[in-house]
């Protein structure tokens, strides 16, 4: 996959293989498709709302243009072969976010001409936090590799991250019934958006080591290969974790999005199924006694089954989405047309629900096909990537990407039940944007390894022992 | 590893498949019903937005939408409640809207086509779209007057101006405060329903409209018209026995209280509806046959059809009668006889206007929000159910009716009235209802009226007549007459 080889005569010299186009023209072409939908969809927010533009627009698209040449150009230094849609998809769901929220805000301001509050510049500072931070992991980290030297180190981390909330006194934790933030000098920040990609790299070092006990130590139980029991210890403690957090956080979102990557990546490791049965096992086991056990577990599944018969109550977000959703059709009501201020949190977790009021099925179909894009993009680095660390660190990484997008997307539509999650990139939230700038960082990085032509001219003979046989070139 | 990433970045198509195939259940094939269904306030909000347009009595709104602070942009009100309620009908979130607010709904928000020439306008000029205006007929003086004298009963009044058919009254009580039903606090709007019906008497139901009923003695107005119009005459003696034995029955009729008619067992037609005698109406219905009182009937507008003025008015009609027993009943009023009391003035008006009855209309005319008219009603007629020279005949029997016979509390000093009283049995130990149609002045008719009250326990010239009196006097007052 490797960049097919050229047919222009003049690169067709004997003995050199032409290096792969890099392709950052079309990033570069891509963004600026994606800077002009941002644009466009905060110029008919204004237009549609006040009436006129806004004063302080200029700015506005000199600062998101500057954020997106800044990240192109750093990719182009640090990471010159990376993949060239990743970055274009995140700007198009972070540009449309803004405008989503921009358009929030003035429908408050509408309701209640006091409220001065605006999220959309907050957002657009954290977005800058996050493009600063994608561009440190650029220039830092130079070869993905690095991160599986410190995967203990951020195994810990990251356990101390995810357990915090739960032990911080719910008044500095406990945002409506979930107990996953921290909040401080009125900053909240919500470390499990962080503790998710920490785990992750860990899963990814820790599988690549033990991937070959777990794959080939077996019995034979009714036809169906089965681990040993001493080696379920790992996924017995992740799903211990997972409903640890469930238990004190009361996060359901959570604690099914980290059980699902650590199965998913230790199928993708050892290549056995059998452990995506045992994993559905233990899921279901715990789904079954999260239900039995908790009234909050209980109430949300109640909800999910039949959300018209809480209307007024529980239910009431839920149908105040599928109200806006349905009432969007196909086409929509158009940015600033619809009442997506009706649902409850619209910014955070309910955003697609407004985008599919105001944009439409076409709209939200959009959305979500622009977000399958960026996934199987990532999915697609991991299959090329050379490296078995890599490899399981970009499947994990983008898995994770598509069951939180899933997971939320499914709850906003009734298709599972509500969770907490965020939207990635679209949803008004500091952390989750951060962390999954961090996120997109590193699957640009593990593509540009992957892109990259295995260095041909001085083969570093002291590598031998680690590089594949098939180094040789055809 | 690449086999099951294959096959992971298969699952990941899958599941987003299924999100994708979710979402176009709910935004196609769920959209109208999740659009529509009543606890989505989108499209409500949409409409609450845009100044609604005015529902206007002799130049006053008697329902407005003024701007507020809150969610919702507008709040519809009425400033004189419950005594247009029966006309206005409310506007409500949880309930929708009814009466008027729903017949004229699209000139009242502005959805009317007449209207989109103007919207148009309104988008390029930045304005807030506005619904239009809904003049209507109504007399204050007439429907103010009506609703106080029904005070305490349950009953209706319809007012008509007999030569052009324009609605002066229609009251109804008990009525209702539509402010309660039309605020924005869903919650308030849903106690204040629960209280209304808890009542006994739906105070929702406009009576003048809304429902027919038994009229009893009035219905034998259509009667002795069938009869003017076949040859009797005023004079023409007819037989009034005391009791009268229905044919092909035992069963008898008596007069009301049991009393007689006349010491010879018969009397002149006018004599017969001043004292509104029972077995002189149930023989002449009999005489007359089923087709000439239908006949007439249905030329007063008792065609068993309801009608739009544009409020939708329940059908009036003279049933079935499978018999000459049920014939003669019927010629009573009783039996299955029954009208709203709009088509009780509608009898009333006919005679008034020479026997042409007017087509019968709620709405002068629909102004745009500059003020400029969009339609303006004009009169129309409906039927010509009896000659002028019956229509005059009829006028002095119930002149007499009024000056000497059983509707003598409608009498006016110095203006002379006409009219015909009713009361009319509903069941055994079930009060009767009550009627009274007439109109004044006798002479050069203003006013038609019908009074109604529904198990009233007296008798149509006791407890109605004196309502129709209030009423027409009134009228007849403003009008400097």
């Amino acid at each position: 996959m490797s960049g097919t080889p050229s047919t222009d005569p003049r690169a067709a010299a004997p003995g050199a293989t032409p290096p792969p186009p890099k392709r950052r023209g079309t990033e570069l072409a891509l963004l600026g498709f994606a800077l002009f939908i941002t644009l466009v969809a905060q110029a008919i927010v204004d237009l549609t709302i006040t009436g006129s533009l806004r004063p302080d627009m200029l700015t506005f698209g000199g600062w998101i243009t500057a954020l997106w040449v800044v990240a192109h150009l750093v990719v182009r230094k640090f990471a010159p072969y990376a993949d060239p849609l990743l970055l274009p998809a995140v700007a198009l769901l972070v540009g449309l976010g803004l405008a989503v929220i921009h358009r929030l805000d003035l429908a408050a301001e509408q309701v209640d001409s006091t409220v001065t509050r605006e999220d959309a510049p907050v957002q657009l500072m954290w977005a800058t936090v996050g493009v600063l931070l994608f561009v440190a992991v650029l220039v830092v980290l130079r070869d993905h590799r690095l991160l599986s030297r410190f995967a203990y180190t951020l195994a810990l981390i990251g356990l101390v991250l995810l357990a915090l909330p739960a032990v911080l006194p719910s008044s500095i934790s406990e945002v409506n019934g979930a107990k996953i933030w921290i909040r401080l000098a009125g900053f909240s920040i919500q470390p499990g958006e962080f503790a998710k990609i920490c785990l992750i790299v860990f899963f990814a070092a820790y599988l690549v080591d033990k991937r070959d006990v777990l794959a080939l130590a077996s019995r034979r139980v009714a036809g169906i290969e089965l681990p040993r029991g001493r080696d379920l210890g790992p996924v017995l403690v992740a799903w211990a974790l997972s409903i640890l957090v469930l238990v004190f956080e009361r996060d359901l979102g959570s604690s099914l999005l980290l059980f699902g990557i650590f199965v998913v990546m230790l199928y993708v490791a050892t290549e056995r199924a059998s452990w995506l049965l045992i994993g559905l096992g233990l899921f279901a086991g715990g789904a079954l006694l999260a239900y039995q056990i908790f009234g909050h577990v209980q109430a949300r599944v109640d909800t999910w089954l039949d959300p018209f018969a809480y209307r007024d109550g529980a239910g009431y977000q839920l149908v105040q989405s599928l109200f806006g959703l349905g009432t969007g059709g196909l086409f929509g009501a158009g940015l600033g047309g619809g009442r997506p201020d009706q649902v409850p949190v619209a910014k955070s977790d309910f955003i697609a629900a407004a985008i599919g009021e105001e944009l439409g099925l076409f709209g939200l179909v959009a959305v979500i096909i622009v977000y399958l894009v960026l996934v199987e993009r990532g999915l697609r680095t991991s299959l090329i990537v050379r490296d078995a660390f890599g490899k399981l660190l970009a499947a994990g990484l983008s898995f994770a990407l598509a069951w939180q997008v899933f997971v939320v997307l499914g709850g906003v539509t009734g298709l599972l039940p509500l969770t907490g999650l965020t939207t990635p990139f679209l949803a008004y939230g500091g952390s989750s944007l951060v962390a999954n700038f961090a996120l997109v960082a590193i699957l640009v990085r593990i593509s540009d390894a992957a892109r990259r032509p295995a260095p041909p001219v001085t083969p570093p003979r002291t590598a031998l022992g680690d590089a594949p046989t098939e180094v040789v070139q055809s | 590893m690449n086999a099951p990433l294959r096959r992971v970045a298969i699952s990941v198509l899958v599941l987003f498949t299924l999100l994708i195939v979710n979402v176009n259940y709910i935004q196609v094939v769920r959209s109208d019903e999740l659009r529509n269904d009543p606890s989505n306030t989108r499209v409500l909000a949409e409409e609450y937005d845009r100044e609604r347009g005015s529902i206007v009595v002799d130049g006053t709104e008697v329902a407005l939408s003024v701007p507020t602070d809150g969610r919702l942009t507008y709040l519809r009100q009425y400033p004189q409640g419950p005594v247009y309620a029966p006309v206005t009908g409310y506007y409500s979130l949880v309930y929708g809207n009814t009466q008027l607010e729903r017949a004229e709904n699209e000139i009242l928000a502005g959805s009317d086509p007449r209207l989109t020439f103007r919207r148009l306008a309104d988008l390029f000029t930045g304005r807030d779209p506005a619904g239009g205006d809904v003049v209507v007929t109504l007399d204050p003086a007439v429907q103010e007057t009506a609703m106080a004298e029904l005070e305490g009963v349950t009953g209706a009044v319809a007012a008509l101006d007999p030569s052009t058919g324009a609605v002066l009254g229609l009251a109804s009580t008990p009525s209702f405060d539509p402010n309660q039903l039309s605020s924005h606090d869903p919650q308030a709007i849903r106690d204040y329903a629960a209280e209304l019906e808890a009542s006994e008497h739906d105070p929702r139901l406009n009576r003048a409209i809304g429902d027919n009923y038994p009229p009893g003695s009035v219905f034998k107005v259509i009667v002795a018209a069938a009869a003017l119009a076949n040859g009797y005459t005023p004079d023409s003696v007819i037989p009034a026995p005391d009791t009268l034995t229905l044919p092909g029955t035992s069963t008898t009729l008596e007069n009301f209280g049991g009393s007689s008619c006349s010491s010879t067992g018969e009397q002149t037609l006018i004599d017969a509806l001043t004292i509104s005698c029972n077995t002189a109406f149930a023989q002449l219905g009999i005489d007359l046959g089923e087709d000439r009182v239908r006949e007439m009937a249905e030329a007063f507008g008792m065609d068993g059809e309801g009608r739009q003025i544009p409020l939708p008015v329940a059908p009036s009609s003279m049933g079935d009668p499978e018999n000459d027993a049920q014939l003669g009943v019927s010629s009573i009023g009783q039996q299955d006889v029954r009208m709203t009391p709009l088509q009780a003035a509608m009898i009333a008006a006919a005679v008034a206007n020479d026997g042409t009855l007017m087509n019968p209309y709620l709405v002068d005319q629909l102004r745009a929000p500059d003020l400029s008219v969009l339609d303006q009603t004009d009169p129309e007629e409906l039927s010509e159910p009896v000659s002028p020279e019956v229509a005059e005949q009829l006028t002095e029997m119930m002149t007499s009716v009024v000056a000497n016979g059983s509707g003598r509390a409608a009498r006016i000093p110095g203006v002379e009235v006409a009219g015909k009283t009713g009361t009319a049995q509903v069941a055994e130990g079930v009060p009767d209802h009550n009627w009274f149609i007439g109109f004044a002045p006798a002479d050069d008719p203003q006013i038609a009226v019908a009074v109604f009250v529904a198990n009233g326990g007296g008798t149509g010239g006791d407890t109605s007549a004196p309502i129709a009196r209030e009423v027409m006097r009134a009228y007849l007052e403003g009008q400097g007459g």
